[in-house]
């Protein structure tokens, strides 16, 4: 049976790993390459790494960081932060990434998703969606920029719009839950998962193994990243899987 | 020399880093004259089967396919197992090697989600040189929306909408339908297997 994916997930600036609260008061988390390998080793089924700070500051990923971390990772790896051009993507592949992650870019000009995913294929690219409840609208609203700036469009709209210009997998962020602890957002991973037909990996609140019961379950979500539990050993990964596979959901274990 | 065969579809530089953890000679090539001289083949794959028509262009399919007709040992990953068969219904123009009868479809499925992506496990259907060591029930990554049937050359199977073909073998051919380079400790062993044949 094809299993729930639960991702590790490495927030990098300046080659650290680092953690925050609502995208803010980082702290620091470890060594990537370490720290990717750790997280293989504890039965991780993919790793994540995302330079956030490459979009505003306008940095171009650290390559070395990729390829360090990618050498002796034998599981999925997927790069993201920064990557603006065709040529970006590929310096990121060309240093062992085996997926990229596109969100500010992907939003300015959605013929960016096209374009790498027919040179790399559709298995390759994810769209990143940080979204944010516009209570006011009862809508989930996509923000770009590092969560710094609106863009009008709903969650679920720009979902399907990446799908159809091949996305292979839509990462989707709640802004609101992000480094909370409190719980993924399991209404909008549902709404989001049901509106299309690639994988949605559920991002932002994890704090206890309950909350990945609930978004695998209520939320629809294909698989579930989380960043400072896992760093920080709040949560051991193989146990985490051992409570999903006695709740009856199908893990990858043993691992 | 194991030659991985560059067809300009997508990124190869996961299974040359597998090769290159495993200490393993591995060259990344395009070019007809080094597959000829190649003690191993190797054929990755990822995206959409059009692109194996790259392969017809510049003479290496001529090339793959006397290396094979020489006894030496083909391994294709993805789409490029796949292009061991007669084709796929992605690309219904293009054709395959045809060294099994039958041909690639995409899922069928109202419930589940295409492509399939993500650890699922495999099932063996019989002895396999290129599964030695692995058992029924083992995990392996998949990221896929087109899946070979089940023929007579399955070692393996998958199921996800029906059971299909997760490797295949017969004399010096060989092929997994997920990507040994990213299936942990069980891809190391399947790519191992096949460079120690």
């Amino acid at each position: 049976m094809l299993t729930k994916r639960i991702i590790a997930c490495l927030d990098v600036d300046a080659g650290r790993v680092v953690k925050g609260t609502r995208f803010l008061n980082l702290r620091d988390a470890g060594d990537p390459a370490e720290l990717a390998t750790t997280h293989a080793l504890s039965g991780a089924d993919e790793i994540v790494l995302l330079d956030i700070t490459a979009t505003h500051e306008s940095r171009s990923i650290l390559i070395d960081t990729v390829r360090r971390t990618a050498r002796e990772l034998f599981i999925p790896f997927t790069v993201g932060g920064g990557i603006r051009t065709l040529q970006d993507a590929e310096a990121i592949f060309n240093a062992g990434a085996d997926k990229i992650s596109i969100n500010s870019a992907a939003v300015r000009d959605p013929s960016l998703i096209e374009r790498i995913a027919s040179r790399f294929g559709s298995q390759a690219v994810l769209v990143a969606i940080d979204a944010k409840k516009r209570l006011e609208l009862n809508e989930y609203e996509v923000l770009v920029t590092g969560g710094r700036k609106p863009t009008g469009r709903t969650a679920v709209q720009w979902a399907r719009e990446a799908e159809s210009r091949g996305a292979g997998e839509i990462l989707l962020t709640s802004m609101d839950r992000d480094g909370t602890g409190s719980g993924f957002d399991c209404e909008l991973t549902a709404a989001v998962s049901s509106a299309v037909a690639i994988p949605v990996i559920a991002s932002g609140g994890a704090g206890a193994s309950d909350h990945f019961v609930e978004v695998f379950g209520s939320g629809r979500a294909d698989a579930a990243l989380a960043a400072s539990i896992f760093h920080f050993g709040i949560q051991d990964i193989r146990e985490l899987k051992t409570v999903l596979q006695s709740r009856g959901i199908p893990v990858r274990l043993p691992c | 020399m194991i030659a991985i065969i560059d067809y300009k579809a997508g990124n190869l530089a996961s299974v040359k880093k597998a090769l290159d953890y495993l200490g393993v000679e591995a060259t990344v090539t395009d070019d007809p004259k080094v597959v000829s001289r190649a003690d191993k083949l190797i054929l990755p794959g990822v995206g959409h089967f059009a692109a194996t028509a790259q392969l017809n262009g510049n003479g290496l399919r001529t090339a793959v396919q006397e290396r094979i007709a020489a006894g030496k040992s083909f391994l294709g990953i993805c789409v490029g197992m796949q292009w061991m068969l007669m084709g796929s219904s992605e690309a219904a123009d293009v054709a395959g090697l045809g060294a099994i009868a039958a041909a690639c479809l995409r899922f069928d499925s109202n419930e589940l989600k295409v492509p399939h992506v993500g650890w699922n496990q495999i099932a063996k259907v019989r002895d396999s040189r290129l599964l030695n060591g692995i058992e029924s029930g083992a995990f392996v990554y998949y990221s896929h929306s087109y899946c070979a049937p089940v023929t007579p050359e399955t070692v393996a199977v998958t199921d996800y909408c029906c059971p299909y073909s997760a490797a295949i073998e017969t004399n010096n051919l060989f092929g997994v339908q997920f990507h040994p380079e990213k299936s942990g400790p069980v891809g190391l062993q399947v790519l191992r297997n096949f460079c120690e044949l």
